[in-house]
C-alpha cells in the first residue's frame, strides 16, 4: 500500500477529523483548498523544489554506518536529514508552508515548538519570505532549548513562553492554536508535524514525503535495487517518521516508530480527541490530556499524528518506546563509532536499534536522522558531567 | 434528514421539539427581557455550587457551568486558570455531575466544556449523565458542525440540548446551516479570539448577532469578550442576550464569593432591564 490521501472528512481510518473551534473551520477548508491547488501546480512544486535544492541543500545523503553495524550486528543506513539547513528534517514542511502562506496573502506565521527545530525553521522561513514570525515555546523547554532561543530571536521571530499547564510542547500547541484563533485573517499557523486538524496531518506528510522518495532511490541504488528490511524513525507527532516511511509504505519493509517511554502515545494512549484531531492520546481516566515527560524537548507530547494511529491499527506500522538512559547511550554510541552526533529525538530510534539489536541481528535498518545534536549538546554535559 | 458529511459521518436532523433551555430562553424572550446567561467554573473552589445559586438568584435566565479540561484552546487566561485551579482541586466530570444534581437553580444549566471528556467516558454515557443531574444542553466549543454528529444523536436521545457556535469567520450560507441544528440557543461568538475580557465591545459582535437574527428564530446569545453591564446593552441591540464568562470569573477568583458574584450578575440584570424594558 502507499500512503493514501485522508477522507473528505480528514480521516485515516477513524482517526484524524477537524475538530476545531466553528472560527477556525473556514480557515482550514480554506488551506485544504489551497493546498491542494498548490500541490497540483508545476510552478508551486519547481519553486518549491528549487528552495529544497538551494537553500536547505537537498537532497539529503545517505550515509552507510560500517563502524557502528560492526559494533551492533546490525547495517545501519542514516538518511542525513541533520545535514539541512537549520539541522533537521523541519526545514521541508516550514519552506512548503511558508511558500503556501504566501501564495495565500497571508503575512505572519504562528508556529509552536518543542525543541526549537520547527521554531527555529519557521523563523528561517519567515525572514526569507519576508514575513513576520512568532513562535510559542513552553517555558520549560525555553530553559532546556535556550540556543534555539537565541536562534529564533536572531532570526527575526518573536518567542514567546507557554506559561500555563505542563508548560511544554502541547501547551504550546494550545497557544498557537488561540493566537490562530485571533488573528486567523493575517495569519497561516505553520504547524511543525503531521497533527493537527485536517488538512495538516496529509499536509505535513506531502511535504516531508521528499525524504521518502530520496531515501527509496538511494537505498535501491544501494542495495542493488532493494529496500531495507526495517525502516525505522523517532516519533514525536511523526512528520519524520511519516515522511520516510511514505517512501517503503508499498514494499515488504518493516515500519517502526520509536517513542520515549514517558510520551508513548500510540504505545499507551487511547483515543481521544485534541488539538484538533482524533488519535491515540495519553490521558487520564476522565479524559484529561497528560504531560509527556522525556529526556527529548521535540517528543514531550502525549499526543501523535493521526495517521501513525491508523498505521499502528491496521498493523502496517509498529511502535516501540525507549527510556532515556537508553537514548544517552546511543547519543554517545553513534558519536563515538560514526563521528555524527545526533540530535536526542532521532537517538531513539537508535536506541532502539541497539536495544533489540539481537532481534535486527544481520537485518540492514534504514534509521532517519531526523536533526544534529548542536542543540543538544549543553543538556548532554550536564548530564554526562 | 440527516447529511452526509463522510462515509459513516452523518449530521442527524434535530429533534423538532424544544428542550427545556429553548424554551425557557424563547419565554423570557416572548417577555421582551433580554437573556442572561453567566458561566461559572464547575469545581472551582469549595462555594462553586453556591456562586451557581447566587448568579441565578441575580437575574440569570440561565447558566452555563463549565467542567474544567485540561487544554481549553477556547479559553483566554482567566477561564484557563479557574480551570486549572478546579482540577488541581480534583474537579471532574463525575464531581461536576454529583454537585450539579443536588443544585437547585431554578433555571436551567447547559455545560460547557471540550469534547474530549464526552468523547472519553463514552458520548452516550456522557449524554445520559448530563441529563441524570439536571442538566440541560451542552456546549462543545472544540466540535464544529461537521464533527458533530455522532454527539448529537447521543445527546438527542437523552434529551441533552446541543448548543452550536457560529463564529464572525463563517461565510453566509453556513450560519442556518449552523442555526437549523443548534439546540437550546445559537451561542454567537462575538470576536476573532478566545474568551477575556476587552476594554471594548468588538464591532464583530454586533455584525454576528445581526447576521444570524437574520436568519434564525432561535435565540442568539452573544458571548466572548462580554466583559460589562454596558457592554452587554450595547449588544444586545442586535442580540437577544449574552454570556458573560470572564468578567465573572475574574471576579471569582479576586474572591468575589457568592455575594460578590451575584451582586455583579445583577448589576448585569439592571442595566439590560433599564435599556430595554
Ligand atoms: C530533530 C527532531 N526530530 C524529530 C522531532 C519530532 O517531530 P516529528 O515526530 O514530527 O518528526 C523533532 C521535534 O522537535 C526534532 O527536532
Amino acid at each position: 500500500m502507499a500512503l493514501a490521501e485522508p477522507s473528505s472528512s480528514g480521516r485515516f481510518g477513524e482517526f484524524g477529523g477537524r475538530y476545531v473551534p466553528e472560527t477556525l473551520v473556514p480557515a482550514c477548508q480554506e488551506l485544504e483548498r489551497a493546498f491542494r491547488s498548490a500541490w497540483g501546480d508545476p510552478t508551486f512544486r519547481s519553486e518549491l523544489d528549487g528552495l529544497l535544492a538551494d537553500y536547505a541543500g537537498r537532497p539529503s545523503p545517505l550515509t552507510e554506518c560500517h563502524r557502528l553495524s560492526e559494533e551492533l550486528g546490525v547495517r545501519v543506513l542514516l538518511k542525513r536529514e541533520d545535514l539541512n539547513h537549520t539541522g533537521s528534517h523541519k526545514i521541508n514542511n516550514v519552506l512548503g508552508q511558508a511558500l503556501l502562506a504566501k501564495r495565500m496573502g497571508k503575512t505572519r506565521l504562528v508556529a509552536e515548538t518543542g525543541a526549537g527545530q520547527h521554531g527555529v525553521a519557521s523563523a528561517t522561513a519567515a525572514a526569507l519570505m519576508g514575513m513576520e514570525c512568532m513562535v510559542y515555546m513552553g517555558e520549560v523547554d525555553m530553559a532546556r532549548q535556550a540556543l534555539n532561543v537565541f536562534r529564533m530571536r536572531l532570526l527575526g521571530a518573536e518567542v514567546v513562553p507557554a506559561v500555563s499547564g505542563s508548560r511544554t510542547l502541547k501547551d504550546a500547541v494550545n497557544e498557537a492554536m488561540r493566537d490562530w484563533v485571533a488573528t486567523v485573517e493575517t495569519t497561516h499557523y505553520c504547524l511543525g508535524s503531521v497533527m493537527g486538524p485536517h488538512p495538516y496531518p496529509w499536509m505535513v506528510r506531502e511535504f516531508h514525503t521528499v525524504i521518502g522518495v530520496e531515501a527509496r532511490a538511494q537505498c535501491e541504488a544501494l542495495l542493488d535495487g532493494g529496500v531495507p528490511d526495517v525502516v525505522t524513525a523517532c516519533v514525536g507527532g511523526g512528520s519524520n517518521a511519516i515522511g520516510i516511511f511514505s517512501g517503503f509504505a508499498d514494499t515488504e519493509a518493516e515500519l517502526v516508530g520509536v517513542e520515549p517511554a514517558g510520551g508513548a502515545a500510540v504505545g499507551r494512549g487511547v483515543p481521544g480527541v485534541v488539538h484538533g484531531m482524533k488519535s491515540y492520546l495519553m490521558q487520564d481516566e476522565f479524559g484529561q490530556v497528560q504531560e509527556a515527560h522525556s529526556i527529548s524537548a521535540g517528543l514531550d507530547y502525549p499526543g501523535v499524528g493521526p495517521e501513525h494511529s491508523f498505521l499502528s491499527s491496521i498493523g502496517r506500522a509498529r511502535y516501540e518506546a525507549v527510556t532515556d538512559e537508553q537514548v544517552v547511550d546511543a547519543f554517545q554510541l553513534l558519536s563515538r563509532t560514526e563521528g555524527i552526533i545526533p540530535a536526542l529525538e532521532p537517538a531513539h530510534a537508535l536506541a532502539w536499534i541497539s536495544r533489540d539489536r539481537d532481534l535486527l541481528a544481520g537485518r540492514t535498518v534504514l534509521l532517519n536522522m531526523s536533526g544534529r545534536g548542536d542543540k543538544d549538546v549543553a543538556q548532554m554535559m550536564e548530564i554526562l558531567g | 434528514m440527516a447529511a452526509v458529511v463522510d462515509e459513516g459521518l452523518t449530521i442527524p436532523a434535530p429533534p423538532s421539539e424544544p428542550g427545556t433551555l429553548e424554551t425557557a430562553l424563547r419565554a423570557g424572550r416572548a417577555e421582551g427581557r433580554k437573556l442572561l446567561v453567566p458561566y461559572v467554573t464547575g469545581g472551582l473552589g469549595e462555594d462553586w455550587a453556591e456562586i451557581v445559586r447566587a448568579v441565578a438568584d441575580a437575574g440569570a435566565d440561565a447558566i452555563e457551568v463549565g467542567i474544567p479540561f485540561s487544554d481549553p484552546v477556547m479559553d483566554g487566561p482567566v477561564i484557563q486558570e479557574a480551570s486549572e485551579l478546579a482540577l488541581r482541586a480534583g474537579a471532574t466530570p463525575v464531581t461536576v455531575f454529583d454537585e450539579l444534581r443536588t443544585i437547585d437553580a431554578g433555571v436551567p444549566i447547559a455545560v460547557m466544556t471540550y469534547y474530549n471528556l464526552a468523547f472519553h467516558m463514552g458520548l452516550e454515557r456522557f449524554a445520559e449523565s448530563l441529563a441524570a443531574a439536571g442538566v440541560s444542553a451542552a456546549i462543545l466549543p472544540d466540535l464544529p458542525l461537521e464533527e458533530v454528529g455522532p454527539w448529537a444523536t447521543a445527546a438527542d436521545a437523552a434529551g441533552v440540548e446541543t448548543v452550536l457556535l457560529a463564529a464572525p469567520t463563517a461565510p453566509d450560507d453556513r450560519l442556518p446551516v449552523v442555526c437549523a441544528r443548534a439546540r437550546g440557543f445559537v451561542y454567537a461568538v462575538g470576536l476573532l479570539g478566545v474568551t477575556g475580557e476587552r476594554d471594548a465591545l468588538a464591532a464583530s459582535s454586533l455584525v454576528i448577532a445581526r447576521r444570524l437574527k437574520a436568519v434564525t428564530d432561535m435565540p442568539v446569545l452573544v458571548g466572548v469578550g462580554v466583559s460589562s453591564p454596558a457592554q452587554a446593552v450595547e449588544v444586545c441591540a442586535e442580540a437577544d442576550g449574552v454570556v458573560i464568562g470572564s468578567a465573572l470569573m475574574r471576579r471569582v477568583l479576586e474572591g468575589a464569593g457568592p455575594v460578590g458574584a451575584g451582586a455583579f450578575i445583577a448589576e448585569v440584570r439592571a442595566a439590560l432591564d433599564d435599556a430595554f424594558r
